[in-house]
């Protein structure tokens, strides 16, 4: 028991102190590094919650394919960043507004854990009666998320399909822009 | 101190975390990735909604008859949500990123104070 409050005591110092880094580093390299670190803990974090399938996507798509595209963005941009010169007091202020909003919204939920919250008591029961008859799989997120929600996964499909179109226009159109510009140069030379 | 009070402020933190970064920072790339840091806050916090402590993950198998699935493993629904949310993110953060090339190409900067069009 001390055991396994020693580790989830230590993963979520090191998340959040990891996130902290990411907002306070100044080399662009490092940063996009450490938000695959991040990934990457908060995916061990999830296996703790017993969230397994979860943290398999978290750590193939955020530590995985997120770390991947920010690196091909940064290769193809510039590293440099200028240290901002403004003071951090209006988002200092808008962090602190938003973090008392949302303690005060969790002031009148449930307890957390608390297994005869409304949440817990409505839906899931049914799923979990009616899965086994129904399909017989054993992983009860893997039905839920194919069959009794299948119509949010239809829709996420839809989402991911819609930005794979808008990432592909806005790469096109780089390319077509690159290619025309050595030779106005060459023109203009 | 429990795991689940832990979760809900260690999520809580990262999304505000990530709203300072996103406010804060002056470069493209970095509210790209602090609004990733807040995503995987607000995926935090969703799963420890469902958690509860002392049970176990929701997979049926010898150790979890169906009979008592529903007193013995968690609540699957969060976990159902939080698995379109990740890849809903992936996409928006994919689609920011493009977005982020294109505007570089613009003005050779990611400096997001150089783009005044819609500045008054």
């Amino acid at each position: 028991m001390m055991l396994d409050l020693f580790i989830d005591l230590s993963l979520f110092t090191m998340l959040v102190a990891t996130g902290i880094a990411i907002v306070k580093m100044r080399r662009l390299f490092g940063v996009t590094m450490m938000a695959g670190v991040f990934s990457l803990l908060s995916a061990m974090l999830l296996v703790t919650l017993d969230a397994v399938d979860v943290a398999f996507t978290e750590a193939a798509v955020g530590a995985g394919i997120s770390t991947v595209l920010m690196l091909s963005t940064l290769t193809l941009t510039s590293r440099i960043e200028k240290k901002p010169v403004h003071t951090p007091w209006i988002p200092l202020l808008v962090v602190t507004v938003t973090g008392a909003a949302i303690i005060y919204g969790t002031l009148d939920m449930p307890h957390f854990g608390d297994a005869n919250a409304p949440a817990q008591v409505g839906v899931a029961a049914q799923y979990m009666e009616r899965g086994p008859e129904d399909m017989d799989i054993p992983n009860v997120v893997t039905y839920i998320l194919a069959s009794y929600r299948g119509y949010d996964t239809m829709g996420e499909t839809a989402v991911v399909f819609t930005a794979g179109v808008g990432v592909l226009m806005l790469i096109s159109g780089l390319r077509r822009r690159r290619r025309k510009h050595p030779k106005d140069e060459g023109e203009v030379g | 101190m429990s795991l689940v009070t832990l979760a809900m402020a260690g999520g809580f933190a990262l999304i505000l975390i990530g709203l300072y970064g996103a406010l804060n920072n002056r470069n493209i790339l970095r509210i790209i990735i602090a609004f990733t840091l807040a995503n995987t806050g607000v995926h935090l916090v969703l799963v420890a909604v469902g958690y509860m402590p002392g049970r176990t993950a929701p997979i049926l198998d010898a150790a979890v008859p169906v009979d008592q699935a529903n007193a013995l493993i968690i609540d699957p629904v969060p976990q159902a949500l939080v698995l379109t949310a990740i890849v809903i993110g992936l996409g928006v953060t994919a689609l920011m990123l493009a977005y982020a090339l294109r505007l570089f190409a613009s003005r050779h900067t990611l400096d997001i104070s150089k783009f005044t069009e819609l500045k008054w």
